[in-house]
């Protein structure tokens, strides 16, 4: 499906990139050509990762630990301790928590600057089941200090994610930990407006009736939205949340305080996420839109292909329209 | 140094953490004294790290992975000069840096740890990078054996003889004392000599609480090129106090008073 000139239909004109994970595995190796200190551990994840080229190319940059992922969180730790760059991979649903006690312990508590990347996040592995759903890692992640949580939107949010968690650091001191997490179905370009900063929201659509606050790879299904409900005459904004933590709690109280009704959309179960996180800071701020979380429902996950999970659990173009639309006709 | 400076530091370091645990009222009074002959040993007698060298990384590296035997390592750290000796004296208290498991706050502490299970995994990271880059550093890892129960340490002994790292020492505090009792009425360790080894490390086996005998096996590593080894060094849990040595319900428990008095009074006969 990938190809740079491919339309994406009834989009409007957007084109379509690449898997995020193709776009990872690319920046990768661009920044292993920059960076001698560069590694990447894997657990039995290259494959996965789309890093077995990378890995053929240039096979001293990649440590494998077999399928351990919390001796890859060690492992890396202590790569990283020892003066190396590290990027550990492995599918987001394994990382987040078999792994969590080492990445809470080891690289956050111990501050060891390792860019963790959970492939294939959400619900990405589709009809492999819960056990490979990545609906806990924001949750998961949010509660431990000293880690920035990253959900790219489209390649080029992918892209510079990756170099602004893994480019050589400057004065000591100035990286830190980094969870991001991204899944491997191609996904449309969005418009590039401003510069990447992790914290730092990008709105991509402007509206004044309405706002998205949308993360990951929600965003442009939530773009799409927008864009049936233009057609209904309701202008709606769309802004990709791609930092998760720390939360651009400044764009989020400007965006909701000037429109009547927020939603917030996430591949993530509906507990402990961007949306919980977009609640307490509008509260607490006095922000009141009408309010709603799109995400995933606190039960047994239904079995489909990702589009098809999404699709059922109201994270499309007609679910979040509709979703909107009854947000502002309740008011 | 001379085996009997080091014979004469463990009864001075046994009497620091009998000290710090009593003044900061909590502690793991057994494992400490169990495991401190091994921290004397790796500082006074084997490894390259000191407050100088401290920000390079052409040095050696420690990793206590069995964390909560913090007390030890803290007064042989102040022995060293990575702490003032004064600053013993606010251990546990409120927003000291010597808290009950160790964490990279206090100067010469490698890595946070606690949590059990995650030391070896570390350092064999460190250690590879090492390799990597071609420098001289060793790492040094005491583990315990209760600790072993946790599967991570496994996986980072597959991945410390996958990549050949001999010069990753780990020393298993061997003291047969958990928590709850004998270590073989918890899990089955043994045989654990045979297990290390079936993992692809060179095992050697020695009394973890004779200085001289942990020096001689110490200063001979790597056991075999190519392998990392593994010193199971055979310890008894609160060594050098009476009523303290062999009873798991030392483990975290705090000397009254008397009892540490009690326990000078030994150590006193042993200096």
């Amino acid at each position: 499906m990938s190809g740079a000139t491919m339309r994406v239909p009834g989009a409007g004109g957007w084109t379509m990139g690449k898997a995020n994970l193709e776009v990872f595995a690319e920046t990768v190796e661009e920044l292993a050509r920059a960076d001698p200190a560069l590694l990447v551990v894997t657990s039995d994840s290259r494959g996965s990762g789309k890093l077995s080229s990378f890995a053929t190319r240039m096979p001293e940059r990649v440590i494998e630990v077999g399928i351990a992922e919390q001796n890859l969180v060690g492992v890396a730790a202590g790569l990283a301790a020892g003066g190396r760059n590290v990027i550990a991979v492995s599918p987001a649903s394994f990382l987040a928590t078999r792994s969590l006690e080492q990445i809470k312990h080891d690289v956050c508590y111990s501050d060891r600057p390792v860019t963790l990347v959970g492939i294939s996040a959400g619900v990405s592995y589709g009809a492999l089941g819960s056990t490979h759903h990545s609906l806990h890692d924001f949750a998961a992640l949010r509660a431990i200090h000293n880690i920035t949580v990253v959900a790219p939107a489209d390649n080029w949010e992918t892209r510079e994610a990756i170099r602004a968690a893994a480019s050589p650091p400057g004065p000591k001191g100035l990286r830190s930990p980094v969870y991001i997490r991204f899944g491997k179905q191609p996904v449309p370009d969005l418009p590039h407006t401003g510069p990447f900063a992790f914290g730092k929201g990008r709105i991509i659509r402007a509206g004044k009736d309405a706002a998205f606050i949308a993360t990951g790879e929600t965003v442009w299904r939530t773009l799409r939205a927008a864009e049936a409900l233009s057609a209904r005459g309701v202008s709606a904004a769309v802004v990709s949340m791609h930092t998760v933590k720390p939360l651009d709690e400044t764009l989020l109280r400007e965006v909701a305080g000037a429109v009547r009704a927020v939603v917030v959309v996430e591949e993530h179960s509906e507990h402990g996420g961007l949306g919980d996180a977009c609640a307490r800071v509008l509260m607490e701020a006095g922000v009141s839109p009408s309010f709603r979380v799109v995400a995933l429902p606190d039960e047994y996950t239904v079995t489909g292909s990702q589009t098809e999970i999404l699709d059922h659990y109201g994270i499309s173009e007609s679910g979040l329209a509709e979703t909107m639309t009854g947000l502002l006709v309740g008011e | 140094m001379m085996q009997d400076e080091l014979v004469g530091k463990s009864i001075a370091y046994r009497r620091d953490i009998l000290t710090y645990i009593y003044e900061s009222g909590g502690g793991h009074t057994g494992g400490s004294l169990s495991c401190v002959d091994i921290i004397n040993v790796l500082y006074n007698s084997i490894m390259d790290i000191t407050p100088q060298n401290w920000e390079s990384l052409d040095r050696d590296f420690y990793i206590q992975s069995k964390g909560h035997s913090v007390e030890a390592l803290y007064v042989v750290l102040a022995d060293q000069g990575f702490l003032d000796r004064s600053e013993l004296k606010t251990g546990n208290k409120f927003g000291t840096r010597l808290i009950g498991h160790p964490t990279r706050k206090v100067p010469g502490v490698e890595h946070n740890t606690g949590g059990l299970g995650h030391g070896l995994s570390v350092a064999a990271g460190l250690a590879l990078a090492a390799k990597l880059d071609r420098r001289a550093s060793r790492v040094f890892c005491l583990l315990g054996d209760g600790e072993l129960a946790e599967g991570s340490n496994w996986e980072a002994a597959m991945t410390a003889a996958y990549y050949k790292l001999d010069n990753l020492t780990a020393i298993v505090d061997r003291n047969r004392l958990q928590i709850t009792g004998h270590t073989a009425d918890v899990n089955k360790l043994e045989p654990l000599a045979d297990k290390w080894t079936a993992f692809g490390w060179a095992v050697h086996e020695t009394d973890g609480n004779d200085v001289a005998a942990l020096a001689g096996e110490l200063r001979g590593v790597p056991f075999a090129a190519g392998k990392p080894s593994l010193l199971l060094a055979n310890t008894v849990k609160g060594k050098g106090v009476s009523f303290i040595e062999g009873e798991a319900a030392w483990h975290h428990k705090v000397p009254t008073r008397e009892q540490l008095a009690q326990a000078m009074r030994e150590l006193e006969v042993q200096s």
